[in-house]
């Protein structure tokens, strides 16, 4: 039983993390999120099922939210990833933060996280979505505390915020 | 009682945002998955491939040889069951010989890594002899099944029977007596934190600390204590952040003392985490259940007589079982006035992950038959289905037949508020083709006026202190899953003491820290913990309003307590800021500790008939619900288009988590109506992911408009009474017959999916077919 393991492959990866360019060696097959939740100890980011299914791992990639766990790690080699740290990284909520918190758009707040930074992405791209457009976007994000009603209010109440 | 009017005042009537909601939108908030586990071992469970089975042969010799496996643990290993009731604890965290459902976890790992635990599980040598297996009610109930339990014939795990009134007389009194029968599919709680659990064992000390996804951190102490014959003073329980509960989290869980009894073995810490698969199978949720319901009532729509059977597929085990089928019974009453009730129930054993509690336990099933029915014969009377419900209202206070407690009954003022909201009146029956209104009505308990471990302790015990800094520590065993409970103590503390909610910190769910709480379920914990929060309260504020008299050199009971300013009553100029009243009673007396308690009275805890503690209540919720569909008869499928629902919850303490509670339990009652189902293959869960298991999207969910009513509860915190379940079993029931009043046909079954649709309308086509050819024929 004591056989030689074997080493697995790593290749040093390198991306800007929540503003900062860092390097790590990561072995080829790791996930996205495990390399943010065990590398980079950022748990903010959640797993809520086994593979791309709830959405609570959302990510921002260059902008574009993408579920990090069934994305590889080394796929952001030299690109941009924000976490759901980043967003209140100069000492104040950010205006999806804020409204989720003042309008009970997060209840258990399990999906929080992926649930803001799809509206991020969502803002980002079209500053004053409408409600469909709400919807659509965070088609992808399963919540099972608030009905989404109070999610699509924070949403909008961050649109209106942010004009 | 407590005063009313001066807490109406005080609260900025909007609400407040969650203490701990910063945390949650930050992704500081640390859930049991998020702790640190660096060194940890990890933990992995070996499950059962049959589905009924003896174990002939298990050998966990060559994953014990294994480098890195730290720990192998089999049924050997912990002889204790564990379990719910004291009389009814039937299941063992590893199986010990036999196996009863696909899945059951039968040895554990801990490993240094993921890849070697896995390893090792493969490694484990195990032979099962199949026996055979039950997945419905009827064929566990048959003649000649095999038994999954010894004592219990038949594989009833309880049958009950009660009968309120003369039933007889009442049908006999009825103008129309009608019977049906209705099936509604085993639905999950699907929070969407998948289970974990880390457990640390100090073996120098002998001391465990597990911290988990516990809603009542209590029960698992207990269990704790008992399986891994412990000493209780030696556990410590904490919850971290919590993904959501609904019940799944109330009873201990099978890999919760897995983890622990691997970290004793290991002499270490291991880290659990399930996968959304095993999630799953670690179930505990509403039954399958099938219904058969008489109801006598008179032409002017009042209900005479209501005769129901009700049969609940439990699963392999016992869990809540006994306590899910007498709700069912229980909470026909309570709602409406019914001068005849008859109950028979059976909860059965079935080779499945075994039932539990879930969001609006026992009741919703039942409900929602009730529900349908009565809107049935409203039809088939000419009456409006608003005003049979409205024929049969209660007049607060009273006692049901069995026995149980309606103090506050704002029920009519709900129905007031959804018939106007939705414009019932002006739109129902001239609706466009194909779109149809439906409404129903639905009451849950604060609380279980009797708890489970019956001690005679107070229900509720929270502790408070204050010492130099001015700041108020709320200690409370009460869970926050997410439903806010934390920030609900703050509130109702604040609001006493009269002092900024920015002062209070909650520290909460922590068996070496907080006072015993029985935790995060029957919507216990506003009503019971709140009391208990505002008993402490006043008593801290007597003791500085003492310090201030002294101070001020008057009668403590002419100073008055305003927004941390401490006067003598009207016309004194003098006064005191809070912090010279705190510095002031600290010279008395140092820091301030204080502790208030609750107690559901006897008189509170139900009949005396056998199973009559289940339903008891101090304060039942109301809720009133109208539900706006559209069905495409082309394909089947059901569009609900926009809800309106009110909650009699006595008064809302915080309107936005009880708002954020209506919304989501209507919703989940949404999920159950609409399309969630579990489904198993020959035991094997079809559904065991997030995307086979289909609770609703965003896309899929309608606006849903919430009315608070508040009937004041003379024994709720400040008039207080649940809010988070009542309004959940209403709903399945109000678009069940909207689908009715849109189409024209009656559904029988839940969930409400286009092939179940399309095979009532195929049916329906069918027997007119038929009809014509008979009328044709004569």
């Amino acid at each position: 039983m004591h056989e030689p393991r074997r080493r697995p492959k790593k290749r040093l990866l390198r991306l800007r993390l929540n503003g900062r360019w860092r390097e790590d060696a990561v072995s080829e097959g790791m996930l996205l999120v495990d390399y943010l939740r065990d590398v980079a100890r950022l748990t903010g980011t959640k797993m809520g099922c086994d593979g791309g299914e709830c959405g609570a791992c959302t990510v921002l990639i260059d902008g574009e939210a993408v579920p990090s766990c069934i994305t590889l790690a080394s796929r952001c080699d030299e690109r941009s990833v924000e976490t759901i740290e980043a967003l209140a990284a100069q000492g104040r909520l950010s205006r999806l933060q804020r409204a989720f918190h003042e309008r009970l758009g997060t209840q258990c707040g399990f999906c929080t996280p992926g649930m803001i930074m799809a509206a991020e992405a969502l803002l980002r791209r079209n500053p004053r979505p409408t409600d469909d457009e709400i919807r659509i976007a965070l088609s992808g994000n399963l919540c099972r505390c608030t009905g989404y009603v109070k999610i699509i209010e924070s949403v909008r109440e961050a649109v209106g915020a942010g004009l | 009682m407590t005063s009313i009017p001066s807490a109406d005042q005080k609260t900025a009537r909007r609400g407040t945002p969650l203490i701990d909601g910063i945390d949650k939108v930050t992704g500081r908030a640390r859930y049991t998955a998020d702790l640190d586990h660096e060194n940890a071992l990890v933990g992995r469970i070996l499950r059962s491939p049959v589905s009924h089975g003896e174990i002939v042969r298990l050998d966990a010799s060559k994953a014990r040889a294994l480098e890195g496996v730290l720990a192998v643990i089999t049924g050997d290993d912990c002889p204790y069951t564990y379990g719910v009731l004291p009389i009814a604890m039937n299941e063992f965290p590893l199986a010990r010989g036999r196996v009863r459902y696909r899945g059951e976890p039968i040895a554990a790992v801990a490993a240094v890594d993921a890849k070697t635990a896995e390893r090792a599980l493969g490694l484990i040598e195990f032979k099962l002899e199949k026996l055979p297996a039950y997945y419905t009610s009827d064929a566990a109930r048959a003649p000649g099944a095999v038994l999954l339990h010894e004592n219990k014939p038949g594989n009833l795990e309880r049958d009950v029977h009660h009968q309120f009134g003369d039933v007889n007389q009442g049908f006999t009194e009825a103008d129309l007596v009608r019977e049906q029968t209705f099936s509604c599919a085993e639905i999950n709680h699907a929070q969407i934190e998948p289970h974990a659990s880390l457990a640390e064992f100090d073996p120098l000390t002998g001391r465990l600390t597990v911290q988990t996804v516990s809603q009542v951190g209590y029960y698992l102490h207990l269990m704790l204590a008992r399986c891994l014959e412990m000493d209780s003073s030696h556990i410590r329980v904490i919850k971290p952040f919590i993904g959501g509960g609904f019940g799944a989290r109330v009873e201990t869980l099978n890999f919760e003392i897995v983890t622990a009894l691997l970290a004793r073995a290991s002499a270490g810490k291991v880290m659990m985490q399930l996968t959304r698969e095993e999630t799953f199978i670690t179930h505990r949720a509403r039954p399958q259940t099938d219904i058969r319901l008489k109801l006598g009532m008179k032409k002017n729509g009042r209900i005479t007589a209501c005769e129901c059977e009700v049969v609940q597929r439990g699963g392999a085990y016992a869990g809540y079982g006994i306590i899910t089928i007498l709700y069912a019974g229980a909470l026909l009453q309570g709602l409406y006035d019914i001068p005849a009730v008859k109950y028979d129930g059976y909860r059965v054993y079935a080779n499945l992950p075994p039932c539990g509690a879930m969001r609006g336990h026992g009741s919703v099933d039942t409900r929602h038959a009730f529900e349908c029915l009565v809107d049935r014969m409203a039809h088939e009377l000419g009456l409006d289905p608003i005003a049979v419900r409205r024929a049969n209202l209660l007049q607060a206070p009273t006692r049901t037949l069995n026995d149980l407690m309606v103090n506050s009954y704002g029920l009519a003022e709900c129905i007031d508020k959804v018939e106007r909201a939705s414009q019932w009146r002006e739109r129902i029956g001239r609706l466009p083709p194909g779109k149809g209104l439906g409404m129903a009505c639905s009451h849950y308990v604060s609380g279980a006026a009797k708890p489970i471990h019956f001690t005679g302790e107070p229900h509720a015990v929270v502790n408070l202190k204050l010492d130099f800094d001015g700041g108020v520590t709320a200690l409370t065993g009460a869970a926050d899953i997410g439903q806010g409970s934390s920030t609900m103590v703050a509130i109702v503390v604040a609001e006493t003491l009269d002092i900024s909610l920015d002062r209070i910190r909650v520290v909460a769910a922590d068996t070496a820290v907080t006072p015993k709480d029985n935790g995060a379920y029957s919507s216990r914990i506003t009503f019971m913990v709140g009391n208990a929060a505002i008993d402490a309260a006043e008593k801290m504020k007597s003791i500085l309003v003492a310090a201030a008299a002294r101070k001020l050199e008057a009668r403590p009971e002419d100073i008055e307590c305003v927004a941390e300013v401490f006067r003598v009553g009207s016309g004194d100029q003098s006064s005191l800021p809070f912090a010279d009243v705190v510095a002031a009673a600290l010279v008395d007396e140092g820091a301030i500790t204080v502790k208030g308690s609750f107690t559901c009275p006897p008189e509170a805890q139900g009949g005396k008939h056998r199973g009559g503690a289940v339903g008891s209540t101090m304060g039942f919720s109301y809720a009133a619900q109208v539900v706006e569909a559209s069905v495409d008869e082309a394909t089947g499928r059901v569009t609900v288009d926009k809800v309106w629902v009110a909650l009699d919850c006595g008064r809302a303490i915080n309107p936005l988590a009880v708002e954020g509670q209506i919304q989501g339990s209507v919703w989940m009652g949404m999920g159950q109506a609409i399309s969630e189902e579990t489904n198993y293959l020959d035991g094997l869960p079809a559904h065991a992911s997030l995307l086979e298991y289909r609770m609703p999207t965003i896309l899929d969910s309608p606006s849903i408009e919430t009315y608070i009513v508040e009937s004041h509860d003379p024994f709720g915190p400040f008039g207080a009474k649940e809010a988070s379940e009542g309004a959940l079993a209403g709903f399945a029931p109000a678009l069940v017959n909207a689908i009715g009043n849109a189409i024209g046909l009656n559904l029988n079954e839940l969930p409400v999916t286009p092939d179940r649709v399309m095979d009532a309308l195929i049916q329906r086509q069918r027997q007119a077919k038929i009809a014509n050819a008979l009328k044709a024929a004569s």
